[in-house]
């Protein structure tokens, strides 16, 4: 017993950090809070009907969506704290090792937790709804990805109280990350939660590329697609590719770490360079994963702001494809440093280098579709024209990075952290709060306020610039990345740095706040075509009916909606009605990576028990499945027509 | 929709089976006692292996079939263009691009494996 | 468009726009599998020659055994056509017995692999011992716990096809099996080459 104790202050949870402390009693808070509020109003059974055996993919997209703001935040935090430190570094804010561990979680959440399931959910609100689809293609499936992210979601947050945070870098290289150097669980949680959240990513991959390939409506060729389909479309086989290459690295290490294998080890003979090898042959494709689909938004929102129709679809289109090709051969500029010859390091220069030429062809597009458009400034299209500049200056400085020789300069410095936020947030970030912003009325029935919306805006954007734009000059003054020290000369720039940052934060604040604002005050929408949109999502009313469309339209072109508007067509033809058959619900996913977690959590602390434990658990959702012959249901034509008729207010 | 036999005798899957064994025994037989230097026997053994898998997705698997053929055809090439890039890229770039002939550096261990490599 | 109505002519498994859904995602999915394989074969040739203190694998790979086990894997991808041939000829029966057949084959490539693996760790070769043994138990590792996997899953599958015959669902369930097992052969056909052949002849 006494030693349980032990055990469970020594090692089991994190002990002597007062802003742990601090974390986990307002951890606790929180979930007493939850779990007293839901009690209380009785709400347990809601949530298990409505939401954790769902699998519309409208509720799990927005289920996607609140979990990445909530992960942006943690990620915020994180950089936030960093910022202290590096500003007053005499306070000894953070020692090393819990800076270390600081920027280790905020990379990996900002990447996997954050970017990718905000975009991913915006994917599954909205890609249905642009092909004309009832749902996706396999809307069980869609349920295991997202509670897989769930849950490694959480395995990887409880890290900081139960066990301690990794921190390796969010690239987790060895043989820091191994076992000699880092015993205990804390890389295990890495490696396991990224793990399983990462099975999740591939199921989605596999599903949306069936979805939009199979399951158009009619007329809807695929050079009719939506630009943010296709950008969906084309991240889906990226994933695809890439995501078995993580999973394959994360369980080397994984084994090395478990069972004494030799992959990433000084001794018997292996090789830790072989880590970021691998690393970044998934690691390179997935930039490009957070960065196409907010490509595909910007397009979006661009065309129906400037109230023009996209300049150069086709081109948009090819060039998608080729980053596609090429964010396969580009990896090793990741690790030029490492001394590979003169002619690995020239080919993967120049294969980095022409991949810039494609995303230029898409700033060409974005500004030729402008051009002479009457633009209309609301808060979405503001991310968009904020967007270009400040991706460009990324870009552009991605390009000084990849030529090998210049590179051993840059390299780790902060150069390179200015250039990836660059293009992640001016990019990325920026992508995820104008398609927010500009699905928002689709998805809740009402806008965002527009003045907090700026204000948001203004502040976010003009403090991502203070924040990071220093940061290069930082680069050529030669201070490092990932030190929890600073020179004097250093301070400066830093401090600058710190007050964006402090910007940035106000930014974020409005915008959570604006979504209670808008949630109390803003008007209503009493139809489904908030800004005058031009693809298929803007055809169904608000609220969308769970079977998105009554009857699916004959598309006739691009811009479907844009020409439905026209000849005053809608989604619901009286005569044309017929019953919709609609999957049913599950609890099995929830269940099933429930115990994923409880196995991967047995695995963390090389308790093998229960990580087969969590695997039986896993294997017999498996079976029940299997056996499962649920064919879903019907939804009545008398039920369709009465839904449709209360949200048209009884037109037509 | 194309699935030309559904009756009658499975002549395609005889065919590929007979093929595959044998593929499997000549280059079994190249790789062991056919005498050939290293490199040859690598690349011909590979190529038979890859003639295999075709017969494999194409005679057993039915790739080609419904509208989706052309689509799963063109997921395999995706496929076999990142394996090949995966593993060929790799073993390059971990070789640190030294060349046996005129190697600038690197510590002897990394030496002894090249000589392993090549022979 | 006729892609997502159901027909009803052609092969059962087929005949829904579901079943087609299905079985083009499994597709998708054995293509993510040759990425997936891909990195262990690359893991695998770059730890190529790194045995440290352990035995070589040209002192271990025994080209009888070998050849059993490929020849084990070959003939039960064949005999898994046919099972899938019989299928689309109606028959149930003659899928059944086919599809017995092959897991009879699959559990004896099963049991010589295990045998395999016992003996190189008893002749000081196992994931521990080097680099090189373990990217070659890792690869080879994999691939036999899909074998299991495939076992398995056609396992549940037998009771089902019992309980409901031969239905739309049942046979598109048979079908992906079936790519999965002949896909399974696939990789086998690599590890065979780059792996064992390789490994004798450098
Ligand atoms: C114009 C296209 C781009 C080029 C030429 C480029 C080039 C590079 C190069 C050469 C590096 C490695 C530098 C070093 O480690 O010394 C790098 C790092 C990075 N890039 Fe880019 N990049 C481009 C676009 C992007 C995009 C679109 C994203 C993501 C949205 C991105 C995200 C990153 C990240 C996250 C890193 C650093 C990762 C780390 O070491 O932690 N880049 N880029
Ligand atoms: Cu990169």
């Amino acid at each position: 017993m006494e030693n349980f104790i032990n055990f469970l202050v020594d090692d089991f949870f994190v002990t002597g950090e007062p802003l742990i402390y601090g974390a986990m009693v307002s951890m606790a808070l929180v979930s007493i809070a939850i779990v007293f509020v839901l009690t209380y109003f009785k709400k347990w059974g809601y949530l298990w009907r409505e939401w954790l055996t769902t699998v519309d993919h409208k509720k799990i997209g927005i289920m996607y969506i609140i979990a990445a703001i909530a992960m942006l935040f943690r990620g915020g935090v994180d950089g936030l704290m960093m910022r202290i430190q590096l500003t007053l570094p005499g306070m000894e804010f953070l020692d090393s090792q819990h800076y270390n561990e600081v920027f280790t979680t905020h990379g990996t959440i900002m990447i996997i937790f954050m970017a990718m399931p905000f975009l991913i959910g915006l994917m599954n609100y909205i890609i249905p709804l642009q092909i004309g689809a009832r749902d996706v293609a396999f809307p069980f499936l869609n349920a295991v990805s997202f509670w897989s992210f769930a849950f490694g979601a959480l395995l990887f947050n409880i890290s900081f109280v139960i066990g301690g945070s990794p921190d390796a870098g969010w690239t987790n290289y060895a043989p820091m990350a191994g076992e000699n150097l880092n015993p205990g669980p804390s890389q295990n949680y890495y490696l396991m939660g990224l793990q399983v959240a990462g099975i999740g990513t591939l199921a989605t991959g596999i599903n949306f590329l069936v979805t939009i390939l199979k399951m158009r409506a009619p007329g809807m060729k695929m050079m009719r697609l939506p630009i943010f389909t296709w950008s969906s479309l084309i991240t889906s086989i990226i994933i695809v590719f890439a995501f078995p290459i993580l999973t394959v690295a994360l369980a080397l290490m994984t084994v090395d770490r478990i069972f004494g294998s030799h992959f990433f080890t000084l001794t018997g003979e292996g090789m830790p360079m072989m880590w970021a090898n691998l690393f970044w042959l998934w690691g390179h494709p997935e930039v490009y994963i957070v960065i196409l689909p907010a490509f595909g938004i910007f397009s979006e929102v661009i065309s129906t702001f400037a109230r023009k129709q996209l300049f150069g679809y086709k081109a948009m289109v090819i060039s998608m494809v080729i980053i596609a090709g090429l964010s396969f051969v580009v990896w090793v500029h990741h690790f030029f440093t490492m001394g590979s010859g003169a002619a690995v390091n020239s080919f993967f220069s120049v294969t980095t280098m022409l991949i810039a030429v494609p995303t230029g062809v898409k700033i060409f597009n974005w500004l030729g579709t402008m051009y002479k458009g009457r633009i209309r400034f609301d808060t979405p299209m503001l991310w968009s024209l904020a967007f270009i500049p400040c991706f460009v200056i990324g870009g552009v400085t991605g390009v000084m990075l990849a030529m090998a020789a210049a590179d051993y300069q840059y390299h780790n410095t902060y150069f390179l952290v200015a250039h990836f936020h660059y293009v992640l947030i001016a990019g990325t970030v920026f992508g995820c709060f104008a398609g927010l912003t500009f699905w928002y009325p689709k998805m809740f029935g009402h806008k965002m306020n527009e003045k907090l919306g700026k204000i948001s805006f203004w502040f976010f954007m003009i403090g991502f610039n203070v924040c990071f734009l220093p940061m290069y000059f930082l680069g050529f003054a030669g201070m490092p990345r990932r030190t929890y020290t600073i020179e004097p000369e250093w301070m400066p720039l830093s401090v600058t740095a710190s007050v964006g940052a402090a910007l940035m934060a106000i930014g974020f604040a409005v915008f959570v706040y604006n979504i209670y604002y808008s949630f109390r005050y803003s008007p209503r929408e009493t139809q489904g075509d908030a800004w005058d949109g031009r693809a298929l999502e803007w055809a169904t009313t608000t609220p969308v009916p769970y079977y998105n469309f009554a009857t699916v339209p004959k598309i006739e072109g691009p811009e479907a909606y844009w020409i439905m508007k026209s000849k005053g067509e809608t989604t619901y033809d009286k005569e044309k009605v017929e019953p919709i058959h609609m999957p049913s619900d599950s609890g099995i996913p929830f269940i099933m990576m429930a115990f994923m977690f409880v196995g991967s959590f047995g695995l963390v602390w090389e308790w093998i028990w229960m990580a087969i434990a969590g695997l039986i658990g896993v294997l017999v959702c498996m079976f029940i499945r299997s056996f499962d012959y649920d064919d879903g249901f019907h939804v009545s034509v008398e039920e369709i027509k009465e839904t449709e008729e209360k949200a048209r207010g009884g037109e037509k | 929709m194309s699935s030309e036999h559904s009756e009658g005798f499975p002549k395609k899957h005889i065919v590929g089976f007979i093929a595959s064994i044998v593929l499997t025994i000549v280059a079994a037989w190249a790789a062991l006692s056919s005498g050939l230097p290293t490199p040859w026997i690598i690349t011909a053994i590979m190529v038979l292996a890859v003639i295999q898998a075709c017969i494999q997705l194409f005679m057993f698997m039915h790739m080609t079939e419904t509208d989706s053929g052309g689509i799963q055809v063109g997921n395999m090439l995706q496929a076999f263009f990142v394996a090949a890039v995966v593993v060929a890229g790799s073993i390059w770039t971990m070789s640190f691009g030294y060349s046996h002939n005129h190697d600038g550096g690197g510590n002897d261990a990394e030496m002894e494996n090249h000589e392993d490599m090549d022979h | 468009m006729s892609a997502d109505t159901d027909l009803t002519t052609g092969p059962l498994e087929y005949r829904s726009h579901e079943g087609r859904m299905n079985i083009l995602g499994f597709w998708i999915f054995i293509g993510a599998e040759v990425a997936l394989f891909s990195t262990l074969f690359a893991t695998y040739a770059v730890m190529f020659g790194r045995t440290g203190d352990s035995p070589v694998p040209a002192e271990l790979f025994e080209l009888p055994m070998v050849l059993i086990m490929t020849f084990l894997l070959l003939t039960s991808s064949f005999t898994c056509g046919i099972a899938i041939h019989e299928m689309r000829r109606g028959s149930l029966k003659g899928l059944l017995t086919w599809l017995a057949i092959t897991l009879v084959l699959g559990l004896g490539f099963l049991g010589f692999e295990i045998y395999e693996f016992v003996h190189y760790i008893h002749e000081g070769a196992s994931l521990q011992s080097s680099a090189f043994w373990s990217g070659f138990f890792l690869l080879t590792g994999t691939h036999g716990l899909h074998v299991l996997l495939g076992i398995s899953w056609a396992t549940l599958l037998i009771v089902q096809l019992r309980q409901r015959g031969l239905t739309p669902v049942t046979s598109r369930k048979m079908f992906i099996v079936g790519l999965y097992w002949h896909f399974l052969d696939v990789i086998w056909i690599f590890i065979f080459t780059s792996v064992y052949l390789i490994g004798m002849v450098v």
